[in-house]
């Protein structure tokens, strides 16, 4: 960390729920999900939000779970407007109706974000585990349109969809959205899980790649494809958050403040509540935060390299999920002696056959909850 | 499907911020910023004094006219930098041509 302290955070991305409509195999949320009455109420989230807004925090990512699912959920909206917030939706869509959307636009939500599972109905449903789902997100996202605001297609890209990239473009197209982000699935949690059954061969990875750079060529100022790569496969790690509680953090479902979805995962690390102690308070000083804040934890390897200050050393989580130290280079990384040993991990999952999955439900990461 | 073609900024152009684009100025730091879904911008003097001119009615050439103005610049060459503006925002998606 900088002797000047921490900069001011630019953004929160606040899980108001882990209910969710879906059962998607490479959730971000943790595999012990909290049940709805862990859930922050109306009068705790209002706090946060306005003590975000006094920190400096710009943008607001309202996600779960399913965020619609909360009943305050305009509310909040409205609380975020009402302090000059940008604030973004993170839907499934399943359930987002004309009537929630116009309330929504009404409390002066700006923008709304849909996941699709699948280009392709069949996809949708078979990895959101739901009937009709297909249907119910088109719905959703023309009841969006309908209300003026804007439209991000969010497709979450593996194995199972990998090679529906171009039906994703022409559906951004259709729905008329702005964006479309074709994010490659980050192995963490259930994904980490569920890898087997998810991670794409590197073939369809550059397929992926090429095809996505044409269109964005031929789409310059139509539609913006935001790209998230596979890291397994790539040369240099992610920025991951754009560095550890550097500009952005989160909030779990409880109020628990991270500086990212899989921070829980390090072994050690002390939260704070953002329920309980001042916002403020948590940026400057939560343990978890200052663990890996800067450059000062970092190991020889990544505080002498040219790319210290541009991808951080990588992402913390995915150092200790690989190689059970969180303090080590991001394995993603081609400078990381374990570098070649993530991507055999990688190419023989990919050409593994396995094709059962751990649900994402409440008790779906035990043993004996498979399916197809 | 027939895609929808980029566009292509002009001098009758009549640029405004896309829906998804709000500017706000930030108390905690003293500065305008553009929001938007994934990404905060910070415009300098002169994108700024461009931006408040995009308000869907003030064609770019106007728009130079009056910068050209302000800033006691030559305007033909005010307009080619406005318009080299408007198209590399108009292509990032966060000006509305």
């Amino acid at each position: 960390m900088s002797e000047a302290g921490p900069g001011l955070p630019i953004g929160i991305l606040a899980e108001l729920t882990h209910r969710c409509t879906l059962q998607c195999a490479y959730c971000s949320n943790p595999l012990e999900l909290l049940k709805a009455d862990k859930e922050l109420g109306t009068a705790e989230w209002r706090s946060i939000f306005e003590q975000a807004a006094d920190l400096g925090i710009l943008q607001v990512h309202l996600s779960g779970g399913e965020p619609i699912l909360r009943p305050d959920l305009a509310e909040l909206v409205g609380v975020l407007a009402s302090r000059g917030l940008y604030s973004n939706l993170i839907t499934a869509g399943v359930g987002l109706d004309e009537t929630l959307t116009a309330r929504l636009a009404a409390a002066g939500l700006d923008h709304v974000q849909i996941s699709f599972q699948g280009a392709r109905p069949e996809t949708t449903e078979a990895i959101g585990r739901l009937r009709g789902s297909h249907e119910k997100k088109l719905a959703a996202a023309r009841a969006v349109r309908a209300a003026g605001l804007p439209l991000t297609v969010n497709a979450p890209i593996h194995r199972r969809n990998i090679e529906e990239v171009e039906l994703f473009i022409d559906l951004a197209l259709e729905l008329g959205a702005e964006r479309l982000e074709i994010a490659n699935v980050q192995y963490y949690g259930w994904a980490l899980l569920n890898r087997p059954a998810l991670m794409p061969p590197r073939e369809a990875v550059e397929r992926q790649i090429g095809i996505v750079e044409a269109a964005r060529a031929a789409l310059r100022g139509v539609l913006a494809i935001d790209f998230v790569a596979p890291d397994y496969y790539a040369s240099f790690p992610k920025a991951c958050m754009g560095g550890w509680a550097r500009d952005a953090f989160m909030i779990t479902p409880d109020g628990t403040a991270m500086p990212c979805h899989a921070a829980a995962s390090i072994p050690g690390l002390r939260f704070d509540n953002a329920a309980r102690l001042p916002l403020t308070e948590i940026w400057n000083r939560s343990p978890a935060f200052e663990a890996y804040r800067g450059t000062g934890w970092m190991n020889e390897r990544c505080r002498g390299c040219e790319r210290r200050d541009i991808d951080f050393g990588g992402c913390r989580c995915q150092a200790m999920a690989l190689t059970g130290d969180p303090t080590e280079t991001d394995p993603a990384c081609s400078l990381s002696p374990l570098h070649a040993h993530v991507l055999a991990l990688a190419e023989s999952d990919a050409a593994s056959a396995e094709a059962t999955i751990h649900p994402r439900r409440i008790g779906g990461a035990r043993a004996g909850e498979l399916t197809r | 499907m027939t895609r929808p073609q980029r566009p292509i900024a002009g001098a009758q152009s009549r640029p405004a911020l896309p829906r998804h684009v709000r500017m706000h100025f930030d108390e905690r730091r003293g500065a305008w910023a553009l929001l938007s879904p994934e990404k905060v911008l910070w415009p300098d003097e002169i994108s700024l004094a461009i931006l408040r001119r995009c308000d869907g009615r003030s064609e770019a050439g106007a728009i130079a006219r009056s910068l050209a103005l302000d800033y006691e610049a030559d305007e033909d060459e005010v307009l080619a930098d406005v318009l080299a503006f408007l198209q590399d925002w108009s292509d990032r998606m966060v000006v509305r041509l």
